[in-house]
């Protein structure tokens, strides 16, 4: 259930989600050392380009990614395929979109 | 199976995909015999309308492959000493594809991947040109060498977690037989079998599980063949051909 273009997706998606994923876990470690608060966390991220950049893709990267493992997982335990298959992969995409970017406004944008 | 131990519990499919049953055989036991020396007992001594395959009794002509406990095996080639410690036996057909009758599976699935993953040969010259000679020890050549050996038993196939889940996905036999043309100097189809690989069912829907290198009776290496597969499409993914 997954031509090339998918697979390439997946695999793209995934390399550009690997220095992203040790740059949240490096910044979640650093941000709790010395008992960052909310506000100063917030103070730092709210109008930051970067970390909208940052996180953005990060997003981006994981919708992209996680909908197309759910497609194979989907269709090989519950058999569905075609336009059915097809709505629920891009409907988890938009809905993790949407899930992420409105965190991501929420941190970054003033 | 102890030396005291005379006969064998074996308990045999009966039927086709619509519909089976299970019937049990004591069937005598016999040193160095055979998972086919049994079937062949229960045709030709107990039930003679059990249906089963088989043609070369030595391993060559991949025919007879079944699954013996629940795993696939040829059982031309497999000792029952070896299978069952305990004496006991369970022979169904293989896994994955449509049963014709009792333990004879319906091959027409497999074979039909096979020409669409494009395991035909491609000729590159005529029968007017010179022979081409072909270098052994090349690089393509010897890649090409390792999956020349497969028998089409389907056993990889009846292994595969994916294709049971799957049914378009092409199976390991027929993306082996890919990457051996691919790497073929005397064929001629890469764009076809590069193309053909790369749809729905092709070779990227493979999770390289490796049951198909785990359980082949020849030791060939399907899952190394379709990473080489992965491999060659993703260059001509970002040499810009879209579909491979």
């Amino acid at each position: 259930m997954l031509d090339l273009r998918l697979y390439m997706l997946q695999r793209l998606s995934a390399l550009v989600m690997a220095p992203l994923v040790l740059g949240h876990l490096a910044v979640m470690i650093y941000a709790i050392q010395g008992g960052l608060s909310t506000a100063e966390i917030l103070g730092r991220t709210q109008g930051s380009v970067l970390w909208f950049a940052f996180y953005g893709l990060f997003v981006f990267a994981v919708s992209l990614h996680a909908a197309i493992g759910l497609r194979v997982i989907i269709h090989e335990w519950f058999g569905l395929k075609g336009p059915v298959l097809s709505l629920l992969t891009w409907g988890a995409c938009a809905g993790l979109l949407v899930l992420g970017l409105r965190a991501v406004f929420a941190v970054t944008v003033p | 199976m102890t030396a005291a131990q005379e006969t064998l519990d074996v308990t045999v499919h009966r039927g086709t995909t619509r519909g089976a049953r299970y019937d049990s055989f004591q069937v005598p036991a016999h040193a160095s015999q055979t998972v086919l020396d049994v079937v062949s007992w229960i045709q030709q001594f107990a039930d003679p309308t059990l249906s089963y395959r088989f043609a070369c009794r030595v391993g060559m002509c991949g025919s007879c492959a079944m699954m013996v406990n629940g795993t696939p095996r040829w059982t031309c080639r497999t000792h029952v000493k070896k299978v069952a410690a305990d004496g006991k036996l369970m022979i169904e057909p293989l896994r994955n594809l449509p049963v014709i009758k009792d333990l004879a599976a319906d091959m027409d699935p497999f074979f039909d991947k096979w020409t669409a993953a494009q395991g035909q040969h491609h000729p590159s010259q005529t029968r007017h040109d010179p022979i081409e000679p072909i270098d052994p020890v090349d690089p393509l050549r010897v890649e090409a060498d390792l999956g020349v050996e497969c028998i089409n038993c389907a056993i990889c196939y009846a292994a595969c977690d994916t294709v049971a889940g799957n049914p378009d996905y092409l199976g390991p036999a027929a993306l082996q037989r890919a990457w051996t043309l691919l790497n073929d100097s005397r064929d001629d189809g890469r764009g076809a079998i590069l193309d053909a690989v790369s749809g729905t069912g092709g070779c990227h829907n493979c999770h390289s599980m490796g049951s198909c290198t785990q359980y082949c009776p020849n030791e060939l290496n399907p899952m190394r063949a379709i990473a080489g597969l992965k491999r060659e499409t993703a260059k001509s993914f970002f040499k810009g051909k879209r579909n491979a």
